[in-house]
């Protein structure tokens, strides 16, 4: 159990995590999702003790980490940037960490075989290939058994082989009552792993909800409709709620109301629908809905670089 | 039956024991000894010590008529045979930088201190081992190289007997392990490699240099003071005149290795790893 109070980290004037208070609970996956630089890292950072907040907390099992006698009993964390000496062997690696903790080196040999790294355990881990480096940053994590883990963008430069291998083990370990956090900047990914998913842009919290629920919040919006009274159809359509927008003549996209809403009203005024689509917007079309004013870095395109910008949001995005 | 059927066995829980000094110093060894360059430059150190001390005592027993008369008058068998401790301090001095920065370059510190997070049993054992394997390995390389020194020096050697030849043993050793130990403390206070060095040897080799410059007047309240020749007084048996007496000289470079030990602590314990 994860638990973040008002957590914040300033870098000088940059705010990196804003004012963020979540759980992640036992027992299921937990995405974390959020565009590359919205502060998942330095989130998960703060969480295993190595950068402290400027302001707030956040516990693992109700102690801050640095506090925990046993800390990677409680967490298993396995961090972006690879955290291994480069001229050392996978198995001496292991050993040292495993030391600190008076684990056996039969525990060692457990998840060195756990994460398939027999053949090459005796190796530099600097000779290993992306794949086998997120091996063994997980045989590290996994070291202690540990009640907690944290996986910072754990299949980035996976192969789909060790894509698999992370989503069922995360989920197998979920199963068994311990806390997963995940962190990713994909959103088709986590649907795939998440139960439950922390949604971050620019440090700031969007969303903490179910993924069925954030699914189902991503696939209801736009419905096309064809109809040769289409111009009378978003006349009647139009309302607070409801956005309608046409693109061209005939063709209406209408967003704020569902399908059958539609087709009732089409029925009373008396109108011919040629076409009722509800449009399923992609998860990933959700997420970047979701987080568009919240990415850190745009690409800029001619406009963007234009000097003369009303947008405040958009001024206050610009480097510093 | 089918084998899908049976109990699956179940896994035995992991014993996990408290973190401690004794385990992070347990951890902290297995680093030591799994790289190979540390045992390098450690043999490098070994060498430089015995194998300086060879060749200046053969070529000083052989160019002993050709030296000039001040020469001679400044001419001491223990030093000469200890002639490796400058070399020695900076392959000892390279690695203890090293031993900190290489895990900060490769990223290990991160693994390291999430399973420390308490981070100070880690600068002790680090430096509390550097301490001790360097103090061995020097005390045993500054005592063979005495004796080949004196060998090769022949007529002109002194033996274990002479007055200050235990001291300047043992003092090469003691200097050598004081330098090792500020290394340690630069690495955790620079955390670069490059930054560690140049900082550790503008301290000890580059200041001296410097100082010369100073007023004379103002030298000899500062130079004595400075590590390396604080150091210095502390194993030279034909010490300058101007250097401090070998205690002092010990206090000022404990002092110094006190003083970058405790800001190591304090830049560890505040800054984000």
């Amino acid at each position: 159990m994860i638990q973040a109070r008002r957590l914040t980290k300033r870098y000088g004037e940059k705010v990196a995590v804003d004012d963020l208070t979540f759980d992640v609970q036992p027992g299921m996956v937990t995405g974390f999702l959020g565009p590359n630089g919205a502060g998942k890292s330095t989130t998960m950072r703060m969480i295993t003790g190595l950068d402290a907040p400027t302001s707030g907390s956040v516990t693992v099992d109700g102690k801050p980490y640095a506090e925990l006698v046993k800390p990677m009993q409680a967490v298993g964390a396995l961090l972006e940037a690879r955290a291994v000496h480069t001229s050392r062997s996978a198995y001496n690696h292991l050993r040292a960490l495993a030391a600190t903790h008076g684990i056996s080196r039969s525990r060692v040999d457990d998840v060195i075989d756990m994460v398939g790294l027999q053949e090459v355990a005796r190796k530099r881990a600097g000779g290993f290939s992306l794949g086998m480096g997120q091996r063994l940053g997980i045989a590290s994590a996994l070291l202690a058994d540990p009640r907690t883990l944290i996986l910072d963008e754990p299949v980035n430069g996976l192969d789909p082989e060790g894509i698999r291998w992370i989503r069922d083990l995360l989920k197998e370990l979920a199963a068994e009552g311990r806390t997963v956090f995940v962190s990713s900047h994909l959103m088709s990914e986590m649907a795939l792993t998440a139960e439950h998913v922390i949604v971050i842009g620019r440090g700031r919290l969007m969303a903490d909800m179910a993924m069925t629920d954030l699914i189902a919040q991503a696939s209801t919006n736009v419905v096309t409709v064809r109809s040769p009274q289409a111009a009378e159809l978003a006349a009647a359509l139009a309302g607070p709620d409801v956005s309608v927008a046409t693109e061209q003549p005939g063709l209406l996209e209408v967003t704020g109301l569902t399908a059958p809403q539609i087709g009732e009203h089409a029925r009373r005024l008396g109108l011919v629908l040629h076409e009722l689509t509800p449009r399923q917007a992609s998860l990933e079309e959700a997420f970047m809905e979701m987080t568009r004013d919240q990415v850190e870095y745009h690409a800029h395109s001619a406009a963007d670089a234009g000097p003369a910008t009303t947008d405040s949001d958009v001024s206050s995005r610009s480097l510093a | 039956m089918t084998s899908n059927t049976l109990p699956r066995p179940a896994v035995p829980a992991v014993q996990v024991s408290p973190v401690s000094q004794r385990r992070v110093l347990r951890s902290e060894w297995i680093k030591l000894r799994s790289l190979r360059s540390t045992a390098l430059t450690l043999l490098a150190a070994v060498v430089a010590m015995i194998a300086l001390g060879m060749l200046v005592g053969w070529a000083t027993n052989a160019h002993w008529a050709s030296m000039r008369p001040e020469e001679r008058a400044g001419f001491n068998p223990i030093d000469r045979s200890l002639a490796g401790v400058n070399l020695a301090q900076l392959a000892i001095g390279v690695l203890g930088v090293l031993l900190i920065t290489g895990e900060y370059a490769t990223g290990m510190v991160r693994a390291t201190f999430a399973a420390v997070p308490r981070r100070l049993p880690v600068l002790w054992a680090k430096a509390g081992l550097y301490a001790v394997v360097t103090f061995v390995l020097m005390l045993v390389s500054a005592f063979l190289a005495f004796l080949v020194g004196q060998h090769f020096l022949a007529s002109h050697g002194t033996t274990l007997s002479a007055p200050h030849a235990w001291r300047a043993i043992v003092g090469v050793a003691v200097y050598l392990t004081l330098v090792g130990v500020l290394a340690v403390a630069f690495g955790f206070l620079i955390r670069s490699t490059a930054g560690g060095i140049a900082t550790l040897f503008g301290l000890l080799l580059v200041l001296p240099g410097i100082g010369q410059l100073l007023p004379s007047s103002w030298q000899v309240h500062t130079l004595p003071y400075l590590p390396s020749n604080a150091g210095s007084s502390i194993f030279s048996a034909h010490p300058d005149p101007t250097a401090l007496s070998a205690g002092t000289g010990l206090l000022v470079l404990c002092i110094w290795v006190v003083v970058a030990l405790a800001a190591a602590a304090v830049v560890l314990k505040r800054r984000d790893a």
